[in-house]
């Protein structure tokens, strides 16, 4: 199988910083599956995920993206490939879902040009593939914290990616907008767009993963097969308390076991 | 599906029909201009007289239009002005005053002014220099600043950048010639269109025309410079370059106005919010919609100025005074767009 990104020794200090936050990683990530990326607070995820994206630039180590050096991507490529849901983001002017979701279209877009009829049809489509038709006018000022989240999934779909990457996609959900998330997750996995994400959430890595690395203070612990690398012992050691893991009708269930 | 189509389409079109709408309403309020002053008698003139007046077609040729022209292209520019930095600092309470632009455009000139003598190019370039320099400090200085959030820092510093070149412009009022240069400065301080001649016109008009051409050309890519940095740079943006390119053409529009009117106060911040609320959040059309009110507005306060009483009333005080007005009401109702 290839790979969507291979990591190679990748290093990342903050400036000004002592102490690395991502040191020494080595990971690949699967095309077509979906990787999750499980690690307790301040353990370097996010700075992984700026990564990935091009945002920062690994100070040793490369970083390649379908075979490419991700630098030598340009903006307008690297938009046509990959997409981030981030984990929130916020909008003081108060665009329609539609236009919003059409800024996706940028990549595909002139720099003097505005999206045409084939680019509103991409984003009703968008729109339709996490099922938000109903709000497509609205404006995004008056959404709730579910269909903002959709709204952004939304948007990143419009990118027409060939990767997703997501900033924590469930964090600030209820489990009904979870669960409706995860379902929409699997059906773009389905569709074989590669998925990489962050969560705090092992029982979304458990639904959805086929692959999962885990991370902490900089370094990967583990990675490999959900069945694998979702265990007691490994989750135990990666959050410092007891964890356990168990199969419910053939679902794996993940839970803490003390308070 | 379709339906949600026609939907959008509906949309557009109604925009499209209110552009047009304020476009005709400009072109009506600039007929209305030229023929009201107080010349013959305070009001309207008679179009139909005008071919057997001679001084009055003067009076039309030479000092009104000039005047409506600047007017007209300088409210669009100033409303385009304070519309990009709204949208660029993703702020909708900033306008190129509020970053201590305009302070240091005014500094700029009347440096320029003391050591030149009036001439309008030595007082553009000037203002445009210290303008941008004090947009770059006031950016520098918010990003510094260690409590807060992001709207927050940059009105503060804007407000701390303002007043270092508003004290600067003091000291240089104290050490102008009070004979030449002190009465050049205060005059021009007033921010006023009393002084305009087809010269003054078209030493500004190229550097404005240009600037409002290429907004206009990129007005629905503005959109994306809303957003957040790193989503921007997701979506494909190369965030700084066009960011900078932005303000720089935002600043330079502002600052040729500003060289030949004065300080001329809150259309960039007013108008961008009668845009939005007319035509929604979508630069496409917002951004075209804030250049047409702007030059209404421009133009409305300038002509009631030089009409309604024998003194003229200076633009910048009827600019100050309607738009603060409407800052209140804006701000006080219920439905705003603002979220600090």
């Amino acid at each position: 199988m290839n790979d969507a990104y291979r990591l190679d020794h990748v290093t990342y200090t903050y400036p000004g910083r002592e102490h690395p936050a991502v040191l020494d990683l080595s990971l690949s990530i699967p095309e077509g599956r979906t990787t999750v990326l499980l690690g307790p607070n301040g353990a370097g995820k996010s700075t992984l995920m700026d990564l990935l994206l091009a945002w920062r630039r690994p100070e040793t180590g490369t970083i390649a993206l379908f075979n490419e050096d991700l630098g030598s991507y340009t903006k307008r490529h690297l938009g046509r490939t990959v997409s981030l849901v981030p984990q929130e983001e916020g909008s003081r002017f108060s665009f329609s879902v539609l236009e919003y979701v059409l800024f996706g279209r940028s990549p595909y877009l002139h720099e003097l040009a505005a999206p045409k009829k084939h680019d509103i049809q991409i984003a009703y489509e968008a729109i339709g593939q996490v099922g938000i038709e109903s709000i497509a006018h609205r404006s995004i000022t008056t959404l709730s914290g579910g269909e903002h989240q959709l709204l952004l999934l939304a948007r990143a779909l419009a990118q027409q990616p060939r990767v997703l990457l997501l900033d924590e996609p469930t964090s600030s959900l209820d489990p009904g907008n979870t669960a409706r998330v995860v379902r929409i997750l699997k059906n773009l996995s389905e569709q074989g767009i590669t998925l990489f994400f962050t969560t705090h959430d092992p029982s979304v890595a458990a639904e959805c993963a086929h692959k999962v690395a885990m991370i902490a203070r900089s370094s990967l612990l583990h990675s490999g097969d959900t069945d694998a690398v979702l265990t007691s012992e490994l989750l135990t050691e990666l959050y410092g308390t007891e964890m356990e893991t168990f199969r419910r009708d053939g679902r794996l269930i993940v839970s803490r076991t003390h308070v | 599906m379709q339906g949600k189509q026609s939907e959008y389409t509906t949309v557009t079109r109604l925009y499209r029909r209110r552009l047009l709408g304020s476009l005709v309403l400009l072109l009506a309020l600039i007929t209305l201009s030229v023929l009201a002053g107080r010349y013959p008698k305070a009001g309207f003139s008679n179009p139909f007289t005008l071919a057997s007046d001679q001084l009055m077609l003067q009076v039309i040729l030479q000092v009104r239009l000039p005047r409506i022209l600047l007017a007209v292209t300088g409210g669009a520019a100033l409303a385009a002005a304070g519309f990009v930095f709204q949208m660029l600092f993703a702020n909708p309470l900033v306008e190129p005053g509020f970053l201590g632009v305009s302070q240091g455009a005014a500094f700029g000139a009347a440096a320029a002014i003391t050591l030149f003598g009036f001439s309008p190019i030595a007082v553009q370039v000037s203002a445009t220099v210290f303008g941008l320099m004090a947009l770059i400090c006031s950016y520098w200085l918010a990003k510094q600043f260690r409590f807060g959030g992001w709207i927050l820092r940059l009105i503060l510093s804007g407000i701390a950048i303002g007043a270092l070149f508003s004290a600067g412009l003091s000291i240089i009022k104290l050490v102008a010639d009070p004979t030449t240069s002190l009465q050049d400065i205060t005059f021009w301080m007033m921010g006023g269109l009393w002084n305009s001649t087809w010269s003054t016109a078209w030493s500004v008009m190229p550097t404005m025309w240009v600037s409002l051409m290429l907004l206009l050309a990129v007005r629905w890519r503005i959109n994306l410079l809303s957003l957040d940095e790193r989503t921007a740079h997701a979506i494909g943006i190369s965030v700084s370059r066009e960011k900078s390119l932005m303000l720089l053409v935002a600043t330079v529009a502002t600052t040729a106005i500003i060289s030949v009117a004065g300080l001329v106060s809150w259309v960039g911040l007013i108008v961008p919010h009668l845009a939005r609320r007319l035509l929604g959040s979508d630069s496409r059309f917002a951004l075209p919609g804030s250049m047409i009110i702007g030059s209404m507005f421009m133009l409305l306060c300038d002509t009631v100025g030089r009409t309604i009483l024998p003194s003229e009333i200076p633009l910048g005080v009827l600019t100050s005074l309607i738009g603060a007005a409407l800052f209140m009401i804006i701000l006080t109702r219920r439905q705003t767009e603002v979220e600090l």
